[in-house]
């Protein structure tokens, strides 16, 4: 398990993450614990229960855990550098080229029809995340006090999230 | 799209436009470390699932700042959620190429990333049972039906300016079905949903 094969594994990992961090779990799990056994199953779950709790997409969380379980922090680092490696060399691709044809007719065309759908997916991310979190009273009420200081005190989502932490803290407790 | 048009003049001066070449979308010039910053804060933040970062955007870079006007927020969502990768990458990284280049893509991931990479490097090194402590599991579970309710808040938003016509709802609410029952990937409704707007034309790209 060198440096060069932690990056790599990860690179593999996040060319195939589409469609959000939990896409990745089972790369995870079938090329790092698997195929190569850097990780028991044990730990790979504990991980993936910080990587939901703490700051950051899951998958940049993930990649830092184990990456810096098998090789201390450069090993966090590597495992981090190469599960956005390809998300940034695709991601800057596609930015130059959208920038290329900013004026044409086809682009204008590909945009219109993409557009609408962006919101449909947002708002489907939302409900996919109310389904599972908005399930009991206590839960509602969360959702409800979130949902004035969201749409009528157009509060900062930044404290709306750090309030209802708290709140969470205190009534969940 | 005339009613579009009328609506939208005020902010976005004119329909069909894109990161042009001339320039900055927004009014004021973003500084490397601005941008460092407005993406660590975010990134400090996205807690609860990717998604949550795109109301955080919209909130810092396009509401306040200015960076990216509405239409081309929109854009780059469906480019993070079309490249493979966690959305909130793709997301930092095509804004700070669109504003600053590669120097820009480069803060704006740096600073997207380091938050987590320094908490998650300290709980692995001092203490990694932080997920099975009662209080975190409660904030945790006052946190996610507010990043429902602000990820719902942000679908509206960036809604509003680009569903209007009779085709754009039908588009948002197939694109809503095919990920929501269907279990499509989100990658995949962007390229039909683009495959549509080629054939179709609609929304008028040239009217």
């Amino acid at each position: 398990m060198n440096l060069l094969n932690i990056y790599l594994s990860f690179a593999k990992v996040g060319l195939f993450t589409f469609g959000g961090g939990y896409a990745m779990l089972p790369l995870i799990e079938s090329d790092i614990i698997q195929k190569r056994g850097w990780l028991s199953m044990a730990e790979f779950a504990n991980i993936v229960g910080i990587a939901e709790v703490t700051p950051g997409p899951i998958a940049v969380n993930s990649a830092t855990f184990v990456g810096y379980k098998l090789a201390g922090i450069v090993g966090g680092l590597v495992a981090t550098l190469g599960v956005i490696t390809p998300s940034v060399v695709i991601v800057l691709t596609l930015a130059a080229l959208i920038q290329k044809y900013a004026q044409t007719t086809m682009l204008g065309r590909i945009k219109a029809g993409m557009r609408p759908a962006v919101a449909g997916l947002i708002a489907a991310a939302a409900i996919s995340v109310a389904r599972v979190s908005i399930v009991e009273p206590r839960s509602v009420a969360v959702a409800a006090v979130a949902a004035v200081m969201t749409f009528v005190a157009r509060i900062n989502p930044i404290l709306v999230l750090a309030a209802c932490g708290i709140l969470g803290a205190i009534i969940f407790s | 799209m005339d009613s579009r048009q009328a609506a939208g003049a005020k902010d976005l001066g004119n329909e069909i436009e894109v990161k042009d070449s001339s320039g900055s979308p927004g009014t004021a010039p973003a500084s490397l470390w601005d941008m460092f910053w407005t993406f660590f804060r975010i990134g400090a933040f996205t807690i609860g699932g990717g998604y949550v970062m795109v109301p955080l955007i919209q909130k810092d870079v396009v509401d306040r700042k200015g960076w990216v006007d509405k239409d081309d927020f929109v854009d780059v969502l469906a480019i993070a959620q079309t490249a493979p990768g966690p959305i909130a990458v793709n997301t930092s990284v095509y804004i700070g190429y669109v504003l600053r280049g590669f120097a820009g893509a480069a803060v704006s991931v740096a600073g997207c990333i380091i938050p987590s990479i320094i908490i998650i490097m300290i709980i692995a090194s001092v203490f990694d049972h932080l997920s099975s402590l009662n209080v975190v599991q409660a904030a945790f579970a006052g946190i996610r039906p507010a990043v429902a309710v602000l990820v719902a808040s942000a679908a509206i938003k960036l809604g509003k300016p680009v569903v209007r016509s009779a085709g754009e709802v039908a588009i948002a609410v197939a694109a809503f079905v095919m990920v929501s029952f269907l279990k499509i990937s989100p990658a995949l409704v962007v390229v039909l949903a683009a495959l549509a707007g080629l054939m179709a034309g609609v929304g008028g790209d040239s009217a």
